[in-house]
């Protein structure tokens, strides 16, 4: 039951997604119109209380907006999404309303709202921007949703009830009645019952029928149901105790539920948190936990994939929807050749000396920075998120997984198991535990170890160069990037053990779920603390990390 | 004999020396800058270094002042804070400079300010801060919280009728200081304590998840909740990017930021961003022709069409053409003669009005209330009526609500309890 519930309302909740369709549907539908060359312009009856929009504080214009949709209702479509955009504009001499978009030369393009005649170029000085803040913009989106529960599509109808829950008034209600007949799909006849069973609770005097709306509540995650059963059972007003007492229950039971949702949301963030750990750390599991090589350059690996996303981002910007998969390859190829190159230039002629291997690659990490500032910029980049990548899957109204973080969960455990096989499987791993097994043995058999060595160091870097496209959509591209992951990134393999790529995967999620679940009483700051005191005192008593290598590995 | 020729030699080396310094600093006029131009906080000093040579370039060019050409003084404090003392204390003894703009993180302030009192230099500081301090020997541009935080709150009390807060702050002295001023301002005006949720992350936050789920749970409780952000730097972008991919739209629960302005929207994706506030002085977006002039200006100075002005430039601006005014007004640049001059001394903002220098150093200012729109500009909603005069010591914390600053006669104290009658300094 639970489960096709869950199922039912799997819909992509995507605010920003939406306002850019709207965007989109304004230009086509000024496209369509201009195309078919009706004249469709607004009442006469209008006209002025449109010209007053142009004179109006933002206050006033609320209020002119709400008259305009009571009176002219739908035809004020194109001019409410117009308003939307931020793109009506009227004439500072004529006082002409007009929708002013730029074109791709930049000229300031003006067109009538309604009927989308040309008016030709605007000159930036001539026109003005009727003004509109979050409260206006939230007042016509409701405006259109309540037009939307008629002709939209499933999801923003669902989106128009979802607003309505808030204010239920007869004349909403009258609405939402209107529109249940005219025909919803069974989502929002759901919400549409609920918002019925809400209106009866608070305005119904039979307690049998307050009882059932309850009933009909109680299974409902919806804030405005809580925030309503909160109020009624805070009410001292309130004179049916049964029914006071059948809300506090129906309370209990939401709040359970909730607190259930919001456990499992910690363990999604945490997890999430433990697939970034796992991504920056999995690289240096191979150079510094199969080759022993403390490379504090690891971090600029990671930047380099970045920048490669960055620099792949700006190559094809007409595909950005495409740019990450094409990212993924090159910042693997980038980083991996950097990480040959620093193999075969510095670290192997510094083999066995592990302190000057620390200050030798930790100026190369120097370097790298400063190279990358040089090259680019100081400031940081803007690596932009595919469409695919936005948003959030919502489960139901108090648990929602963004796209983001869940693709990079499922990306982190792709490239951990890439690299298991690869170790596993392929005659590179075989050479690669030979040598890191037995080296002189491994020669003797015939493996070329200098060029296993480079290749082993080129794998790590690569990886870590693939975790720099994952970390670009989440943080902030620039020179510093990899700075901040070393640490952890040490941390997680340590913590593992060496040498073990089992335990940086176990390892990368426990720390991730630790802090995640410790943040909520403690803060991010202490959190973090918390966490590195608990390692360390854990590393006291067993140095080798969680699963330590054992038997002639262990060497 | 040889030693005496010596000693005489370089007695009158150093003479000559000394003279031809003498007579150089009596040609210009030195106006150092002690703006970092490497290390983390490069990014932004940088602009007010340029802000600063650009005002010099402009005021030799109006023929200088008293007669004397203006002659900048670079030096790079590199985003260390102890360098920044060192390298103020060069400026005055060796460079000699008649006066210094600079600084921007409250830290490097804090580590400057006892050299310029021991020497009696001239400082001017253009960023906004968390208040609490007058020093005789600095002239704050910036905003204090009452000219930038307080401002923005009673916006939103009163245009969104937001009743439930979070605090949102990077860990350090101005989230906190600002945060504590706002939670006391806020109790003032009847919200109550669970309505306020205060919280605290670390330089350079990147996971945001949590955070914004709370955000978004303490939001539903069916009371208008906003966010007021005191975070600072980098960490912005992914929080903004959170808020978006977790549905947090800015209609739901607007973020209003005071670290968060032109410069630091440029180069980032601000489609997430739409619709959510900023709290300046200034904005670049404001239509009037000495902004128009100045923007300009500054494209040209820097060579390159897509760079942004912000409000610490502005407060760069006002300050440098005030000192020139009181340079002016008081035939010299000697620092006392300067600092009374300075006090009244009013210049036009970029954004119309006038900004009045008042007693406590601090400027009257408006304040713009802008939404951030999709190419990075900020659109102003709201405006404070007139100038709101900038306090040294806030009102809304028990340790200060007494004090005043006032640097003319009979006062001339930067820490005056008005209850004692003192200059006593922060009461304990």
């Amino acid at each position: 039951m639970k489960k096709l519930s869950v199922k039912k309302l799997c819909v992509k909740e995507l605010s920003l997604q939406k306002l850019i369709q709207c965007c989109g549907l304004l230009l086509a539908l000024l496209a369509s119109v201009c195309a078919q060359a009706q004249p469709n312009t607004a009442p006469p009856a209008m006209d002025a209380t449109l010209q007053q929009l142009t004179k109006a504080s933002l206050r006033e214009t609320g209020a002119l907006v709400e008259h305009l949709e009571r009176v002219g209702g739908k035809t004020m479509r194109p001019l409410f999404e117009t308003m939307l955009a931020g793109d009506l504009h009227y004439h500072k001499e004529t006082g002409q309303l007009m929708a002013v978009r730029k074109n791709v030369d930049g000229d300031r393009l003006g067109r009538d709202v309604f009927s989308g005649a040309d008016f030709g170029v605007q000159q930036r000085r001539d026109i003005k921007k009727i003004r509109v803040n979050n409260r206006l913009r939230s007042q016509l989106r409701s405006a259109l949703g309540r037009m939307d529960l008629f002709h939209g599509s499933e999801a923003e109808k669902r989106a128009a009830v979802e607003a309505i829950l808030d204010d239920l008034s007869t004349e909403n209600m009258r609405l939402l009645e209107s529109a249940a007949d005219a025909g919803v799909g069974a989502a929002v006849t759901d919400l549409i019952d609920l918002a019925e069973a809400m209106v009866r609770l608070r305005d119904s005097s039979i307690t049998d029928e307050r009882l059932a709306a309850i009933e009909v509540m109680s299974e409902r995650l919806e804030a405005p149901v809580r925030n309503q059963l909160q109020r009624l059972v805070d009410n001292e007003n309130e004179q049916d105790m049964v029914v006071k007492a059948a809300a506090a229950k129906a309370l209990d039971k939401i709040s359970g539920r909730i607190e259930f949702y919001g456990q499992l949301e910690q363990l999604f963030f945490g997890l999430s948190l433990g697939s970034v750990l796992l991504l920056a750390a999995i690289g240096l599991a191979i150079t510094f936990g199969v080759m022993g090589v403390i490379n504090m350059a690891h971090g600029e690996m990671i930047m380099l994939g970045a920048y490669t996303t960055y620099v792949i981002q700006q190559l094809m910007p007409e595909a950005i929807g495409y740019s990450l998969l094409i990212a993924v390859p090159a910042a693997f190829l980038v980083s991996g050749s950097v990480g040959v190159l620093i193999e075969r230039g510095v670290i192997r002629h510094l083999q066995g000396r592990p302190l000057e291997t620390l200050l030798a690659t930790f100026g190369i990490s120097l370097i790298l920075q400063q190279a990358v500032r040089s090259i680019f910029s100081p400031l940081n980049m803007q690596v932009v998120t595919p469409e695919w990548m936005s948003g959030s899957l919502s489960i139901n109204p108090v648990f929602s997984v963004t796209f983001n973080r869940l693709y990079i969960l499922l990306f982190a455990i792709a490239v951990f198991v890439t690299l298991v096989m690869i170790l596993k499987k392929s005659s590179l791993g075989l050479n690669v535990r030979a040598v890191s097994q037995n080296r002189d043995m491994a020669k003797a058999m015939g493996v070329r170890t200098e060029m296993v060595d480079a290749m082993t160091f080129g794998l790590g870097s690569g990886i870590a160069g693939v975790a720099g496209v994952a970390l670009s959509q989440l943080t902030n591209v620039g020179p510093n990037l990899g700075q901040s992951y070393i640490i952890d990134s040490f941390m997680v393999v340590v913590f593992g053990g060496v040498g073990n790529l089992l335990g940086t995967l176990v390892g990368g999620f426990s720390l991730g779920v630790a802090n995640k679940f410790l943040e909520p009483s403690t803060g991010a700051v202490l959190a973090n603390i918390i966490v590195l005191v608990c390692l360390i005192l854990f590393i006291q008593k067993r140095p080798k990390g969680l699963f330590p290598q054992r038997g002639r590995a262990a060497q | 004999m040889k030693l005496k020729k010596f000693v005489a030699g370089l007695a009158l080396a150093a003479g000559t020396s000394v003279i031809s310094a003498a007579a150089l600093a009596a040609e210009t006029i030195k106006v150092g800058v002690l703006h970092s131009l490497s290390g983390t906080m490069a990014i932004s000093e940088t602009t007010l270094k340029d802000t600063v040579l650009m005002m010099v370039d402009e005021q030799n060019r109006k023929g200088g002042l008293l007669g004397k050409k203006l002659e900048a003084v670079v030096v790079d404090p590199a985003s260390d804070w102890p360098l920044f003392a060192e390298k103020a204390r060069e400026l005055l003894t060796k460079e000699k400079v008649d006066v210094i703009f600079g600084c921007w993180t409250s830290v490097s302030r804090k580590s400057v300010l006892p050299v310029v009192e021991e020497l009696n230099g001239l400082m001017f500081y253009p960023v906004q801060y968390e208040g609490e301090e007058s020093s005789k020997n600095v002239f704050y541009t910036g905003a204090s919280p009452n000219q930038q935080a307080i401002p923005a709150v009673d916006y939103l009390m009163s245009d969104l009728e937001v009743e439930r807060w979070v605090l949102a702050g990077t860990d350090y002295v101005y989230p906190r200081t600002t945060n504590k001023i706002l939670e006391s301002y806020l109790e003032a005006n009847g919200v109550a304590k669970e309505d306020i949720l205060i919280n605290y992350t670390p330089f350079g936050h990147s996971d945001w998840q949590s955070i914004v789920s709370d955000i978004k749970k303490f939001g539903s409780a069916g009371k208008k909740t906003a966010v007021v952000s005191t975070i600072n730097g980098d960490a912005n972008v992914p929080f903004y990017k959170e808020l978006a991919n977790q549905g947090i739209s800015s209609e739901d629960i607007p973020v209003v930021a005071f670290s968060v302005g032109e410069e630091e929207l440029s180069g980032i994706d601000t489609g997430p961003l739409v619709g959510h506030l900023a709290a300046w002085n200034y904005f670049q977006g404001i239509d009037s022709e000495s902004n128009e002039y100045f923007v300009q200006q500054w494209k040209k100075f820097i060579g390159d069409e897509k760079r942004v002005t912000n409000d610490p430039m502005e407060a760069t601006y006002i300050g440098f053409n005030m000192w020139a005014k009181a340079v002016e007004k008081a035939g010299s640049t000697e620092v006392d003669a300067v600092e009374q001059a300075m006090i009244g001394i009013e210049f036009p903002n970029l954004t119309g009005g006038v900004a009045k220098m008042n007693k406590n150093h601090h400027l009257s200012k408006p304040v713009f209330i802008g939404e951030i729109q999709d190419d990075g500009q900020f659109e102003v909603v709201w405006e404070t009526d007139g100038v709101v005069a900038g306090d040294a010591w806030s009102d809304f914390l028990p340790g200060s609500k007494d004090l005043i600053a006032d640097w003319t006669a009979p006062i001339k104290c930067g820490n005056y309890n008005t209850k004692s009658e003192a200059c006593s300094g922060q009461v304990q």
